[in-house]
């Protein structure tokens, strides 16, 4: 198998004694054992299994003896060779492991330096929540319906049982555009997109609304001209104000925690009758004897907003035939909500835009 | 409505047991809520008690006031039983009157502390009290006397003054009108309340009947003034003072006292509920006619204002011309005044639609038109004229003049039919025909017939008009808290929809992108639309205007949401915020010409076409995002300097949203307002420019107050979603081996990269699996209005390996189309 041996010498043959042998193996050994790191022991592997090792050597000059002392010296140094071989693998992986470990060592950085390197975004507590709402209503069939903010009077009041000389109309103070007599307002109420709703839908319906509602009120820590409802619209047979009661019990529970459910007290709303106002159960003492209750300042219920079950002539004049089909409707304020549920004092900072009070939320509440 | 609890007890019965907050609970479940209750006195702290004034030794100051000098008996209350010595600068009372009193250590309304101090020339200890320094109205005139059995002297003298009296105020819907008195308050209590009985109705009185000798009184317009009623009192005391209680009823009330005719029919309005206007007899000129307005005619009202009347408003004149706003407010001249001895009461029921119009029309808010515009009983115009009269002459020492002028019958209340299991369709829980029955009587309906009900409401209940109405009194006096809780079942729902997952995503994804979403108010000023330096034909600058703006400053309807976030990022630097990112999406309003929308009508469904006018006379509400980034995009710390933010990261925040939504954006160079000219990115999808980014005009970060190179963008994100990838295909990727090929292609400075880009897109042809532009070099080794432009592209096929050259032979035309198209020169 191999070529010639041109660099062969025989004169400097010696004889492969055993002790010999064993001397080159010792040698080999005991240098690998001194071997401190991988470059010295790259060097040992050089001297002493490398190609002009004495072992390697010796082995050349197994071929040229007689068959007896070839078989003999061949074992011997074979072994010899082996035992080099599995030391200097050995001795390899120890230095290696202790070269990582040593890299390792000198590689450690202080953690505790700050990591951020870009701005974080987020999104507007606002949005979270409607989306929360929405959801909870979704998970339970009803789907997410929308509308414009900019309305027509007629949607926005006449249709839902608010004619001209309502008196209801002053409870709402509208923000009317140029021309007036084009009948155009900011609505003032999610509800328009109820009568849009009932007007491009066949019943059943169930629907909710979110969405940004405008008033002439004065910006303070309580009002704001421009705020967020969601209104919730059932239309369907055989609804009835139970139906209402079990939905807004859920919802609250959904929001609020388990066990947080609704009160209503009668009230006036044109496009309901009955109409409720509905009040939630404080989810801060549950309702239970706290005169110092911050929350609901003692009074165990914190009023959440409005709702009925749909006036008839509200359907009427949305085409939907109250003989056969009866609805509830209710609505809240998304921000006032947000504003008990997550202990807020300031209704302003939901509009200042300050950094700061949004990125608090993250992407989801 | 306020009410004082004695005077609503004067009126029924509630078990001794039933305490104010039970009473008022109760009321608030049946309706009326409960807004607070208060007590005059709860501000009152301390010896607050009945002195009698011993001496008075008036001592006339060198400032030209006189002061007296008194000794007032307070009993034991000032521990000593000494006369207590008071300065006092009223004079309205002698020695042997009875007053009232607080002593040192007393605390008035406003935290007016009471202490014995040197004024004077004397030690005053204590204080003789008026109604005002009490907190019972703006009477300062003089001190308060009281009768002489008011009590002994060092008597607590709260009871007396009805300081300790329980002020209870309700929130009262716009149809519950009735319950804006104390009529219909207590009658509210005796149906909410258990055990409440013995209800006594303060519009039910003998009445003298209508004869001819009343005052003459025309009504030419009976459906808007179906009864007028009006009685006389002559020989009125015009000094005769208000009594107590009145006085103390109508401040409880929130009225102000001014006078006892006045007081008395305020008294009686808040008692009945029924608005009376008292006219100066002496003062009228021949008949009373009730009519319109006629074009032209003037009125200056009891306010002063000189009002231009409407043809619509209900007026009150006599030959002297007119003298009255019906129902809503009386005239000048004929103003119950100091003098008036002799006095016309006029009682009239007037309709309600034309109250509304007219208080609005004009501006007036008042008790009597809030109550005539929400609707009065109209069957108690008599009584309370009487009721009136009675206290006029009571207290007034005048006579009732025997004429009665009765004009007009009061109108019938329509019969409703009330299917029996109405209540219980409508509340889901079983409410019976006979219960049904019982709470429409219990508030007042007359009931009659079975199966369908046949009911009449009473003539307080002008709100009453549909069943569903009859049902909702039904149920709350059921209880609204028996009302059970059941979860509907609505049929399988889809979900939000897709456009609906899509915006939500946009937000995430720019949230993703380090922008923080904000909301701003959507108006704005033309000079907002200045500070962004939009030119004067900018479609932007067309913008809706509101009749009402809150602020004149701001009286538009924002075309873009560029000013709002600019504002807002003023304001967070203004609050030390150095680097940061905020976004909004909402819709803008961009107006076109279009016609009104109608108002349609309400007793059918609109048809398709009115309901198209309508939608269409609609502004366009187009739903945009926009962002703006201040300071560094990347942060600088201790890893070494940051980078600043700069326009590509605005484009770069575009391009994540357009590709989340797989829409695919092509950039070109533009010059548009509130951007740098040079530094403006037109995003278009095919040839539809959905928005801007980049940086901003140096004038316009000037002119909001940002930094600048600030940055920005805006985008109509309806034509994003419109465009929206629908479903997204697999993509197929090939395990053959990528061979790369860098180039470097010098072109003009003024050569878009974009176009270098495509024209070797195309020219690489479809063995080319991406293209990356890695370096932009300008310098002098490629000389003058010259850039360098490296690209690193990366060739694969999708069912081979590329064979020797293939890459090469690709690269090459890919550089040859680039020289052929943009004159690029590969650099050697």
């Amino acid at each position: 198998m191999s070529g010639p041996n041109t660099d062969y010498d025989p004169v400097e043959v010696t004889p492969l004694k055993a002790d010999e042998v064993e001397a080159m193996r010792d040698a080999a050994l005991a240098a690998i054992a001194a071997a401190t790191d991988l470059e010295s022991l790259k060097q040992v592997r050089l001297d002493h299994a490398g190609d002009r090792s004495p072992l390697a050597l010796a082995n050349r000059e197994i071929g040229a003896l007689p068959p007896q002392a070839r078989k003999d010296a061949g074992q011997r140094v074979g072994q010899a060779r082996g035992a080099v071989n599995k030391a200097l693998a050995e001795r390899q992986a120890v230095l290696e492991a202790e070269h990582e470990e040593r890299m390792l060592v000198e590689e450690a950085v202080d953690v505790t330096l700050p990591a951020e390197r870009r701005r974080r975004g987020s999104r507007h507590p606002i949005t979270l929540q409607s989306d929360l709402i929405a959801d909870l209503f979704v998970a339970m069939g009803w789907e997410v319906a929308e509308g414009p903010v900019v309305e027509a009077e007629w949607l926005n009041f006449d249709a839902l049982n608010l004619g001209p000389d309502h008196p209801a109309r002053t409870m709402q103070d509208t923000f009317w555009t140029e021309p007036a007599d084009h009948h155009v307002v900011l609505r003032t109420q999610t509800s328009p997109v109820q009568a849009r709703t009932m007007l491009t839908r066949k019943p059943p319906i169930y629907v909710v609304c979110p969405g940004r509602v405008f008033r002439t009120d004065e910006y303070d820590a309580t009002h704001s001209p421009m705020f967020h409802q969601v209104e919730g619209l059932v239309v369907d047979e055989g609804i009835t104000m139970a139906h209402l009661k079990g939905t807004l019990d859920h919802f609250a529970s959904q929001l609020f925690g388990d066990g947080i459910d609704t009160r209503f007290r009668p009230s006036y709303f044109p496009f309901t009758e009955p109409s409720a106002e509905v009040d939630v159960r404080c989810f801060v003492c549950r309702g239970v004897d706290s005169p110092a209750c911050r929350t609901c300042k003692g009074e165990g219920w914190i009023e959440w907003g409005g709702c009925g079950v749909v006036n008839p002539r509200v359907l009427i004049a949305c085409g939907v035939d109250p003989e056969v089909y009866t609805g509830f409707a209710f609505g809240m304020g998304i921000d006032r909500s947000f504003m008990f549920r997550h202990n807020m004092a300031d209704l302003r900072d939901l509009f200042e835009g300050d950094v700061r009070f949004s990125a608090a939320f993250g992407t989801e509440i | 409505m306020k009410a004082p609890l004695s005077w609503i007890k004067e009126y029924v019965d509630v078990p001794a047991g039933v305490t104010t907050e039970e009473l008022t609970r109760r009321l608030t479940l049946t309706g009326l809520k409960l807004e607070g209750i208060e007590s005059p006195g709860s501000q009152i702290t301390g010896p607050l008690v009945v002195g009698r004034v011993l001496t008075k030794d008036p001592e006339p100051q060198k400032n030209g006031k006189t002061i007296s000098w008194c000794t007032v008996d307070v009993g034991d209350a000032n521990g000593t039983g000494e006369p207590q010595g008071i300065v006092c600068g009223a004079h309205n009372f002698e020695p042997g009157d009875l007053v009232v009193v607080v002593l040192p250590g007393g605390v008035l309304p406003g935290g007016f502390e009471i202490s014995a101090r040197k004024t004077y020339g004397h030690v005053s200890a204590g204080m003789i009290c008026s109604a005002r320094e009490l907190g019972l109205g703006d009477d300062h005139d003089g001190i308060i006397v009281l009768p002489a059995d008011a009590g002994e002297p060092g008597e607590d003298v709260r009871g007396v003054l009805g300081l300790d009296e329980e002020i209870v105020e309700f929130e009262v819907n716009p149809d519950r009108a009735y319950a804006l008195s104390l009529r219909g308050i207590a009658r509210e209590v005796l149906v909410s309340v258990d055990g409440a009985a013995d209800f006594r109705d303060p519009a039910i009185r003998d009445t003298p009947p209508a004869n001819d000798q009343g005052y003459p009184v025309v009504v030419e317009d009976p459906a808007g003034c179906p009864v007028f009623v009006a009685r006389r009192v002559t020989g009125f005391d015009p000094a005769a003072p208000t009594p107590d209680f009145i006085a103390q009823r109508i401040t409880a009330a929130g009225m102000r006292p001014i006078s006892l005719a006045v007081d008395v029919t305020n008294y009686v309005m808040l008692e009945t509920g029924r608005p009376i206007h008292g006219y100066d007899a002496d003062k009228l000129q021949g008949p009373i006619v009730v009519r319109r307005a006629r074009e032209g005619e003037r009125l200056t009202t009891l306010d002063g204002t000189v009002r231009a009347l409407d043809t619509e408003d209900l007026v009150i004149a006599d030959d002297s011309g007119l003298i009255g706003l019906g129902g809503v407010m009386g005239g000048e001249t004929t103003e119950l005044s100091k003098s008036t001895s002799n006095i016309l009461v006029e009682s009239a029921h007037w309709d309600a639609v034309s109250m509304f119009r007219t208080g609005k029309r004009h501006k007036i808010s008042s008790e009597a038109g809030k109550r005539n515009e929400r609707g009065v009983d109209p069957t108690i115009c008599e009584a309370a004229a009487d009721r009136v009269v009675e206290l006029l002459t009571t207290y007034g020492g005048g006579e009732a003049d025997p004429g009665v002028t009765v004009v007009g019958t009061p109108p019938a209340m329509p019969t409703v039919m009330v299917p029996g299991d109405l209540a219980t369709r409508v509340s889901g829980m079983e409410i019976s025909e006979e219960t049904t029955a019982e709470c429409l009587r219990a508030v007042g309906c007359e009931v009659s017939g079975s199966g369908a009900l046949e009911v009449t409401p009473p003539p307080w209940r002008p709100d009453l008009t549909d069943a569903q109405d009859f049902s909702e009194e039904v149920i709350r006096l059921v209880g609204y808290d028996r009302v059970p809780s059941v979860l509907p079942t609505p049929p399988s729902g889809r979900g939000l929809t897709r456009v609906q997952q899509l915006r939500r995503r946009i937000g995430r994804t720019v949230a993703g992108e380090g922008f923080v979403e904000v909301v701003s108010f959507p108006f704005v000023s033309e000079g907002d639309l200045d500070a962004l330096g939009l030119p004067a034909d900018d479609a932007r600058r067309t913008m809706l205007r509101l009749s009402n703006p809150l602020s004149s400053e701001a009286p538009s309807m924002t075309t873009t949401l560029l000013p709002g976030l600019l504002r807002t990022a003023a304001k967070n630097v203004g609050h030390g915020a150095e680097s940061f990112g905020i976004f909004e999406h909402a819709t803008v309003t961009l107006p076109r010409a279009v016609g009104p929308a109608p108002i349609l009508p309400v007793d059918r469904r609109p048809t398709d076409a009115e309901l198209d006018e309508l939608v269409k006379a609609l502004p366009d509400q187009p739903l945009h995002l926009a962002l703006v980034g201040v300071g560094e995009a990347e942060l600088s710390g201790w890893w070494g300097k940051g980078r600043h933010v700069e326009w590509s990261d605005a484009v770069a925040a575009v391009l994540a949203v357009a590709d989340e939504l797989g829409v695919e954006l092509t950039v070109r160079a533009a010059s548009v307002a509130p951007w740098h000219p040079g530094r403006c990115a037109e995003l278009l999808v095919g040839e539809t420019v959905v928005g801007h980014a980049g940086e901003l005009h140096p004038r316009v970060c000037a002119a909001y107050g940002v930094p600048a190179r600030s940055v920005a963008a805006e985008v109509d994100l309806d034509v994003l979603i419109e465009h929206a990838v629908q479903l997204r295909q697999a993509p197929h990727h090939s395990a053959y081996p990528v061979a790369k090929e860098d180039v470097a292609l010098v072109v003009d400075a003024s050569v878009p990269a974009a176009d270098v880009e495509a024209a070797l897109r195309e020219g690489a042809g479809e063995l080319l699996e991406s293209i990356r532009l890695f370096d932009v070099y300008t310098g002098d080794q490629i000389g003058e209005g010259k850039k360098s432009l490296a690209y690193a592209l990366r060739f694969r096929a999708p069912d081979r390996t590329l064979k020797e050259g293939e890459a090469a032979a690709a690269r090459d035309a890919a550089v040859a189309l680039a020289a052929e198209r943009c004159g690029a020169v590969q650099r050697s």
